[in-house]
């Protein structure tokens, strides 16, 4: 049962998914030794870890929200790339149709793609929370459909978002030395992290996960923080869409944020998440979702052969968490232990965690 | 039931009849892909719509989704009501062999847009193609006769196993085992044309100190991920550029990148068959068999607002208007 | 009636690691006869069904089925020496048909001959009376014919022995007679059967011999028409009465003119307890008395709407509100600690420290979290003030015994400052000093002013708390007892009659 997994990965749910990004950060080294090298670029940071949190900031943002979802309603929403191309064609079509572009359109533009991103959230949790559907079941309407409806509000082209404004967002703001995408990420962890200091959200969702009888028989409505979680996965859609249109300077309904969902369940599982819900660390999704960009981009530096790549990617997961399990930690205490072993004089006890 | 192909065959007679008697409208049936799939499809559903039109002498139905066996019910409910020409690009190769033999049965001519299908040529009248391996071979020639050597290429892989990719790949794989130029780099999308991961191909090449002078992206989204990571890196491209930037797909805002001098090259792939076949029907001269249609290139020299108007697909930033 | 033994069961003894569940306990069953297997909860009536079915393995003891003896190594095998189970939960597949279900896991072939398996299920279903079509799928039938087509399969492989385990628990009293008729047409055929229920009326009905077990020991057998209804429940509650002066009851206070802080009137709830109406004033410890079934635990939860309350009227302090979800209760004043630690109670993944301010957390409501400064203090409060033992607030509550992680709970509701706290089976499951710690907490509470309704399995305790009993039978309340003096024969008296009236 995942129960018992969660039991061992709690005390050091960071483990993980810090024990997997050493590894890739110790095979990138070796690569090169210049992997840290920062310079600057046309008066904004540059270099491999400029890149990675610039290029993961759209999986970070999902991997939070993927994360409460998760923990709970025990299952997972596969359709938050859909959700993402959805608010942000509506961002776009806002934008595009307000005539002259000033940093006042851009965010009313962007509170109502966080708006439409709430009401899919709520359609979602609706069927999860109120009907009961599985969640996988429930989003893969969305999965199936939404890319259409994206479409349809592009006005059936990809419609180009070519103002001096969102090209700032989508690359740097003059004078500012760290790409825009990277400081939106930075301020929406933050304001994750705002929120949990303060509401009851972390203890609603987990007593939720944990044990919706008890959560109901001490006055939580279950089916209310499965909606919430839903809700906020919205927002977070709306956040990543936002930023990967301005990226991209154009809504491609097609690529935009396309099989993202798969990136982000593995990053909350890589953080020491249960997918099966109950007690979650945002930290860890976070760390997991960066780990997934850097083992990303770390094929593409070891130059696996394209055709090869996906078979590549799936044998280092694996042997990753294998190493980092907790069965091969306490296998290596072990046996480090009875190497220590001869130089100690007493004999002491040990616990697993 | 088993009477119905005998009076399908009758209306059919009849209708050809007074059709060339009267001037009656010709009855196509559309078998195509949902025009959500891509810009090059939209493309191709409108202009389907825009050609086969009744100001144009068509009584025209079109199908768009993408499971086959939708595409397949809707083609023989196009037999079923009699069409005169059944025109079908196939969401997979397969499957068709039934339907297309109880089509020439009922005397429907078939033509094959955009995607071929396996099966006996004698099912079909003809097929008008892409010819992904032409686009490929174009934009190969474009580099060998524009970059000075030693030409370095970063080559930006479609979703792998698409047709795109394999024919568009072939011609600079080859070029690069003939020697006459080099692959530093070999990234995909991997299930995807996605703009990001095209980025992220070109990032690694830099960071692993490729030396390169040719970007090969094997579409428009990818050369811009391609582009916006040179961007960051503070690397010149373009017009008066170190690294040349070829796509694919003639998206109007890739054109618009070119005729600015922001990228070098794009590759055509004509979502528009419709004309041709029209122009095939009205003759009453249709080829036999498999044609390809004629793509072009343009470069920052030979591009021009009528190319990007008349050639274009997806939306038109305007002229000037860079996307980066 | 046939006297002929086929299950002879002698000296059976079973322990796991700190507890004794069975000892020394001899069982007999003939064939023809349905024999009731009575004891409360923890007598050890499922320890000796699972030895008897091979979930267990005796430590000592012997079975003998018809003068062989034998030893149950797994279900599977006492299914083949002819011993069928039906649980209470039916353990079938409601999607597949009803002639799978009865032939599923069974046959040895990789192929599945459809036409005679569902011939064959036609004949079962018809000689046994079930009114079911093989092919029809198993989800349409009703509860009641599912229980049947579960005896259906149990009986098909030549069964000797029937055990039903609680079979009736879910089924109204058509269903209950259409079960039984069918449980005698299986005795006629000359099948032993043990009947597992908690519903005294329907033993006295239908079964032949009694066999009472408590404590893990045989208290007796006995012929059902020889022993009365009032003896076969003192059997199984225990007469030992502790010496109930050692705790200090309080007086009733009850005045007729205070307000009372809860009162309900013709209260009932979606799980199925008979409309009752209920009082409790300020300092009073009332309980729910009546054997585990009787709807005791129902009836305190439609006070705190754990269960979809479907009539009655509910006033607080004398002023009328709605009570329509737990939390419209605790906003009433009202606190329940649940009868299922692990399901309803603990979140076991959870700290003692999040396990404790629970409660209060969600009183104060989704934007005030307690800083963690205050939950810490709480929580340090209520560990040292009940003697909680745990290594620290941080710890998940999983990792405490059962009786520190039935504390937290209490510690959950005491810091919510209830006007009227319900516990449902406090001391269950928990070591004895512990339970005379929350007896003594109980009625220090009520001496602060607090009301407190309390249930207990144990009647003596309930006795020592309570002033005032309410007798529950079959999911009614049957009488009311109260006084300083009531005795577990009063309450024992009262529950026996209440069924005859």
């Amino acid at each position: 049962m995942p129960r018992l997994k969660t039991q061992v990965n709690r005390s050091s749910h960071l483990f993980l998914p810090l024990s997997v990004l050493a590894i890739l950060i110790i095979i990138n080294l070796i690569k090169g030794a210049d992997y840290f090298k920062i310079t600057i670029v046309n008066g904004a940071f540059y270099g491999n870890i400029p890149n990675i949190l610039f290029g993961a900031s759209e999986l970070v943002i999902l991997s939070i929200g993927m994360t409460l979802v998760t923990a709970a309603s025990r299952g997972q929403d596969i359709s938050i790339g859909e959700s993402g191309a959805i608010s942000s064609a509506i961002f776009v079509q806002y934008v595009l149709r307000s005539g002259n572009v000033t940093l006042g359109t851009i965010l009313v533009g962007f509170l109502i793609s966080c708006v439409a991103g709430m009401i899919i959230g709520a359609f979602n949790g609706t069927l999860v929370s109120f009907f009961n559907v599985q969640p996988m079941v429930a989003t893969l309407i969305l999965f199936l459909g939404g890319r259409s409806i994206a479409f349809i509000i592009d006005g059936k082209v990809s419609p180009i978002l070519a103002n001096e404004i969102s090209n700032r967002i989508g690359t740097v703001i003059p004078g500012v030395p760290i790409h825009t995408p990277i400081i939106l990420t930075a301020v929406f962890i933050a304001v994750v992290a705002v929120v949990l200091k303060t509401t009851n959200l972390r203890l609603y969702v987990e007593a939720v996960g944990i044990n919706p009888n008890a959560a109901r028989l001490n006055g939580i409505n279950p089916k209310k923080v499965i909606f919430l979680t839903f809700l906020i996965m919205g927002i977070c859609a709306a956040v990543a869409g936002f930023i990967a249109v301005n990226k991209a300077g154009r809504h491609d309904s097609v690529n935009l944020l396309k099989f993202i969902m798969m990136d982000a369940i593995l990053a909350v599982a890589l953080g020491g998440n249960s997918l099966a819900g109950g007690k979650f660390s945002i930290t860890g999704s976070v760390i997991g979702a960066y780990t997934i960009e850097v083992l990303n981009r770390t094929l593409l530096r070891l130059e696996v052969n394209p055709e090869a790549i996906k078979v590549f990617k799936a044998v280092f997961i694996i042997v990753l968490m294998i190493i980092a399990a907790p069965e091969v930690r306490v296998f290596a205490k072990r046996v480090l232990d009875k190497v220590k072993r001869p130089s100690r004089t007493t004999p002491y006890a040990r616990q697993v965690d | 039931m088993k009477r119905l192909p005998l009076l399908l065959a009758v209306i059919l007679v009849l209708s050809l009849g007074t059709l060339a008697a009267a001037q009656d409208l010709i009855k196509v049936g559309i078998v195509n892909l949902p025009p959500e799939e891509s810009g090059y499809r939209q493309a191709n559903v409108e202009d389907m719509d825009a050609v086969f039109s009744r100001e144009n002498g068509y009584d025209a139905k079109q199908t768009n989704t993408a499971d086959n066996s939708e595409q397949i019910a809707a083609a023989r409910g196009y037999i079923r009501d009699g069409v005169d020409f059944l025109l079908i690009s196939a969401a997979n190769a397969s499957g068709w062999d039934d339907v297309l033999e109880s089509a020439k049965r009922a005397g429907v001519r078939v033509i094959l847009f955009d995607r071929a299908i396996d099966t006996d040529p004698s099912n079909y009248e003809a097929a008008l193609l892409s010819d992904m391996y032409y686009e490929g071979q174009l934009a190969t020639d474009w580099i060998l006769a524009n970059v000075p050597e030693p030409i370095n290429v970063v080559l930006i892989r479609g979703q792998l196993g698409s047709a795109a990719e394999i024919g568009r790949s072939a011609p600079l794989l080859e070029a690069a085992e003939a020697g006459k130029l080099n692959i530093v780099a070999d990234g995909t999308g991997g299930d995807t044309w996605s703009l990001e991961e095209a980025r992220k191909v070109v990032e690694a090449a830099i960071a692993a100190g490729k030396d390169f002078n040719v970007i090969y992206a094997q579409n428009d989204g990818m050369a811009q991920g391609a582009v916006q990571a040179l961007e960051a890196a503070g690397i010149s491209h373009g017009k008066d550029g170190k690294v040349k930037i070829i796509g694919f797909d003639f998206n109007r805002f890739a054109l618009r990148n070119v005729q600015a001098g922001y990228w070098d090259a794009d590759v055509q792939c004509n979502p528009r068959q419709a004309s041709q076949i029209d122009q095939w029907i009205k003759s009453g001269n249709i080829p036999k068999g498999i044609i390809y249609q004629e793509e072009l290139i343009l470069d920052t020299n030979t591009i021009t607002d009528e190319h990007i108007e008349k050639y274009g697909i997806n939306a038109d930033p305007g002229k000037g208007v860079i996307t980066r | 009636m046939q006297s002929e033994i086929i299950l002879k069961m002698e000296g059976i003894c079973k322990s796991f690691p700190g507890v004794r569940a069975l000892h020394n306990v001899d069982f007999t069953l003939r064939k023809g006869e349905i024999h009731a297997l009575m004891g409360e909860n923890g007598a050890g009536k499922s320890t000796l069904i699972k030895i008897l079915t091979g979930v267990y393995q005796r430590d000592a003891g012997k079975i003998d089925l018809e003068g062989r003896p034998v030893h149950p190594r797994s279900p599977q095998d006492a299914q083949n020496m002819g011993i069928g189970t039906v649980f209470q939960e039916i353990a079938l597949c409601p999607n597949l048909t009803v002639a799978e279900n009865i032939f599923i896991g069974r046959s040895r072939d990789n192929f599945v001959h459809w036409k005679k398996m569902n011939a064959k299920a036609a004949e079962i279903l018809d000689s046994l009376g079930i009114p079911a079509s093989p092919t029809q799928e198993l989800a349409s039938c009703s509860i009641a014919v599912q229980q049947m087509i579960a005896i259906a399969r149990a009986v098909d492989m030549d069964c000797k022995i029937l055990i039903l385990d609680e079979p009736t628990s879910s089924l109204d009293e058509d269903e209950v007679q259409k079960l039984f008729a069918l449980m005698r047409q299986l005795k006629d055929r000359g099948v032993g059967i043990i009947f597992i229920t908690h519903f005294i009326d329907q033993v006295y009905e239908i079964s032949d011999r009694i066999t009472v077990l408590r404590n893990g020991e045989l208290i007796g057998e006995y012929e059902t028409s020889a022993l009365p209804q009032i003896e076969l429940i003192s059997k199984m509650m225990g007469k030992a009465l502790s010496d109930v002066s050692a705790m200090k009851k309080q007086e009733l206070r009850k005045s007729d003119d205070s307000v009372p802080v809860f009162e309900a009137v013709n209260l009932s709830s979606a799980a199925g307890v008979k409309p009752f109406d209920f009082t409790i004033h300020k300092g009073e410890v009332n309980g729910f008395a009546g054997l585990l079934g009787s709807g005791r635990s129902e009836s305190v939860r439609a006070i705190f709407a754990a269960d979809k309350v479907t009539s009655g009227e509910v006033k607080v302090n004398g002023k009328r509100v709605k009570i329509k979800s737990p939390l419209n209760a605790m906003k009433q004043g009202i606190g329940y600690l649940p009868e299922d630690r692990k399901g309803d109670g603990i979140i076991d993944e959870l700290s003692v420290r999040d396990n404790l301010i629970l409660a209060l957390q969600v009183m104060k409501g989704f934007f005030r979290p307690l800083s963690r400064k205050q939950a810490e203090e709480f929580a340090e409060e209520f560990i040292e003030k009940l003697d909680i033992k745990t290594p620290s607030t941080s710890t998940p509550i999983k990792s405490l015994s059962g009786g520190n992680q039935q504390k937290v709970v209490l510690a959950r509701w005491l810091l919510t400052h209830p006007n009227y706290l319900i516990l449902d089976e406090p001391t269950r499951g928990i070591d004895v000093g512990t339970k005379v710690e929350i007896q003594k907490l109980v009625l220090a509470l009520a001496e602060a002013g607090m009301s407190l309704t309390f249930i207990s399995s144990e009647i003596d305790e309930m006795l020592r708390v309570c002033s005032r009993l309410i007798v529950m039978k079959d999911r009614e309340i049957v009488g009311e007892l109260s006084g300083l003096n009531l005795s577990e024969q009063d309450v024992m008296h009262m529950i026996a009659q209440g069924g005859q009236s």
